[in-house]
């Protein structure tokens, strides 16, 4: 008989990030087998080891589960209405160009109900970093289908399969003309973290999408009702192509149709900051 | 905002003839105003357009947003960064704004809307005047809050209300609404910008002791001191009802200490925020209350009634919200009849009829155009 010793020192209530995490808010109110954890984890990695000061990141959530993230992290932090934290990140950028102002939300904040302000945002290649974790569903809402939800796939008000097809983010991002573009899983931990890193040193628009487990919802009616499920999934039909087309990287959520990863898009282009220079040379308040 | 207002290529002191939305643009220059986001809407074009042109000569920032929305929540960006801003609108944009006018009751977080009125509902007619967006000014965010609105009936008025709505929305950290209207915002007219030392900026009060103590929604005042983003006191604001820490929270006491702090703040206020003229009052029988472009009408009225014997008097309110109810229920001790006179169905009329004992009866004019003395006259006469 084997004797199991549990190793005690090694179990520690603290962590070398507490420092950037509003621990008196914990325990959180993601969902077991959730991945925003995962997503709050690589973000506090890519402000601890960004050469930016702490006290000049800036993280701006709108509504939904992914929305909650503002509140754990211990920076300066704006819990929005829905929708809408990127017109707020845009408002905050371009008067204080010195911050670092990185929107994490949801699907359905960013890209459902907030489209407008996200096309709009990236277009004008206003200088923020949007880290949109896609679930594919309204989670907190109670599993509604949005914009982001596969083809066929159920949930709550797709009893009969969503009869919608969901965007490609990464593609209307590309289009749009973004200068940095990715998409990782919750499973590509050290992946995400280098990307939300690289994205903190782009000038202009950073983009990922980060593909998320969401077993309480989307899994429960999917098939998919243990965190396992997706991290299997994830393993079994994830590829990393980082010069994919992104005309074929819609997910499909559907096995042995590929999720394709990378950090697709890397080019430099003038942010509105640059551009808002110009005016101000032009107006003649810069020489 | 360090920079004198002598040093910045500001309106100068002097006399002028100018458009009311100029005005109303220049003026939100002199208050301080760093940050425009709007959306085109007619009838308060000028306003964007003029700041297009302003803020950058100043290195100030102006923006054209996707939508209203997007318009109304840059701003509170801006403002959580620490800075002035604004936004103008007209009844379509403004009914787009309402979800932010809430964000910013609540997060605390100063700002000024100008809603150039148009004739509505819906589109109605964009170019013509309207006064049917004063119950929307006070009540259009669900839940509990208060705000402030004021209305210009002057090119004067409109520049001197702008710099006020500045003032007061930094001083309570509210939303603040310059409620003008199509006739006010394009009616040219005199302007005098008084000297600068005359004019009274006021900036938010800021926090700047250590950040462990530092309470953002602290209940011991009911304006808790400000801190910007990137000020280093890692703040946290949120939509949801937050207790003293800024932190979500579903508890009964944080709740109400919350939601009463943010009504008190202005209720409590409200006697500073008040302001209103009195025409021919001493011994008035019949009261025009009025606001906008109406008062302008109204007083010509009230001028051919005395000449006819009547004792008609008028008030004007520059305030709409918090309602003036101690000028507007004196007015009712002394006169016959109270007429409220105001280019929509009856709105300003509820909470006249609140306050007053006397009868009270509405003056309304078809949405869209501006009641003509005569009009006015008629309803004065009919009511002695």
């Amino acid at each position: 008989m084997v004797e199991v010793q549990v190793l005690r020192e090694v179990v520690s209530s603290e962590s070398p990030r507490d420092d950037l995490i509003r621990r008196e808010r914990f325990p959180h109110i993601w969902c077991p087998g959730c991945g925003l954890g995962t997503v709050l984890k690589c973000y506090v990695e890519a402000i601890a080891s960004s050469d930016i000061p702490r006290d000049k990141h800036v993280i701006v959530s709108g509504i939904g589960c992914s929305g909650r993230m503002a509140g754990y992290v211990n920076i300066d932090s704006y819990h929005v209405t829905h929708g809408r934290p990127i017109a707020f990140a845009e408002g905050m950028k371009i008067v204080r160009p010195d911050l670092e102002v990185t929107v994490i939300s949801g699907d359905g904040d960013l890209v459902t109900i907030g489209g407008n302000h996200f096309i709009h945002a990236i277009r004008r290649n206003v200088d923020i970093n949007v880290f949109l974790v896609n679930n594919f569903i309204y989670g907190m809402t109670g599993n509604q289908y949005g914009s982001t939800t596969p083809l066929g796939a159920r949930s709550s008000t797709s009893p009969y399969g969503c009869p919608e097809y969901p965007f490609n983010l990464p593609l209307l991002a590309a289009a749009l003309g973004a200068p940095f573009v990715a998409r990782w899983t919750t499973l590509h931990v050290r992946q995400l973290a280098e990307a939300m890193k690289k994205a903190m040193k782009v000038k202009g628009f950073a983009f990922i999408e980060i593909i998320s487990p969401c077993p309480v919802g989307f899994g429960s009616y999917n098939e998919m009702r243990e965190g396992m499920d997706f991290i299997k999934f994830f393993l079994e039909n994830c590829i990393v192509d980082h010069n994919a087309d992104l005309n074929k990287v819609a997910i499909s959520m559907r096995p042995g149709d590929p999720i394709i990863l990378g950090n697709f898009v890397e080019r430099e282009a003038p942010t509105y900051h640059d551009l808002e220079r110009e005016v101000f040379r032009k107006a003649g308040w810069l020489k | 905002m360090d920079q004198k207002l002598e040093e910045l290529k500001l309106l100068k002191p002097g006399t002028y003839f100018m458009m009311g939305n100029i005005a109303c643009a220049e003026a939100a220059l002199i208050a301080g105003c760093e940050f425009y986001a709007g959306y085109p809407i007619t009838p308060s074009n000028e306003i964007a357009e003029h700041m297009s042109r302003r803020m950058p000569e100043l290195g100030r920032h102006f923006i054209q947003m996707e939508d209203e929305i997007a318009s109304a929540v840059a701003i509170l960006g801006a403002s959580a960064a620490g800075v002035k801003a604004m936004t103008a609108t007209s009844g379509p944009g403004f009914s787009l704004m309402m979800e932010s006018i809430g964000l910013a009751a609540m997060l605390e977080l100063p700002c000024v809307i100008v809603d150039v009125q148009r004739a509505g509902p819906s589109t109605g007619i964009p170019t013509f005047v309207g006064q049917g967006d004063v119950m929307q000014a006070r009540w259009g965010s669900h839940g509990d809050y208060e705000l402030v609105a004021y209305a210009p009936s002057s090119v004067q008025e409109f520049f001197d209300l702008t710099i006020e709505a500045f003032n007061t929305s930094e001083l309570l950290r509210i939303p603040v609404i310059v409620l003008a209207d199509e006739v006010v915002g394009h009616m040219y007219g005199k302007l005098v910008v008084p000297e600068y030392s005359k004019i009274n900026i006021v900036n938010r009060k800021k926090y700047t002791g250590p950040r462990e103590k530092y309470l953002p929604y602290s209940c011991e005042t009911l304006v808790p001191p400000f801190v910007a983003a990137g000020d280093g006191y890692r703040i946290h604001m949120t939509g949801l009802t937050h207790d003293e820490r800024g932190y979500p929270s579903l508890e009964i006491d944080d709740s109400r200490k919350l939601i009463e702090r943010l009504v008190m703040k202005v209720r409590k206020n409200a006697k500073n925020l008040w302001k209103y003229e009195s025409y021919f009052m001493d011994d008035a029988d019949v009261v025009v209350i009025t606001f906008g472009v109406t008062a302008r009408s109204s007083l010509e009225a009230v001028k051919r009634a005395r000449a006819e014997g009547i004792k008609a008097g008028m008030l004007k309110l520059l305030t709409i919200w918090p309602f003036p109810e101690d000028p507007v229920r004196i007015a009712g001790e002394y006169a016959k009849r109270i007429l409220v006179a105001e280019i929509n169905m009856g709105q300003l009329i509820h909470p006249v009829k609140e306050v007053v004992r006397c009868p009270v009866v509405g003056i309304n004019y078809p949405v869209g155009y501006a009641p003509p003395p005569e009009y006015i006259l008629d309803g004065i006469r009919a009511s002695v």
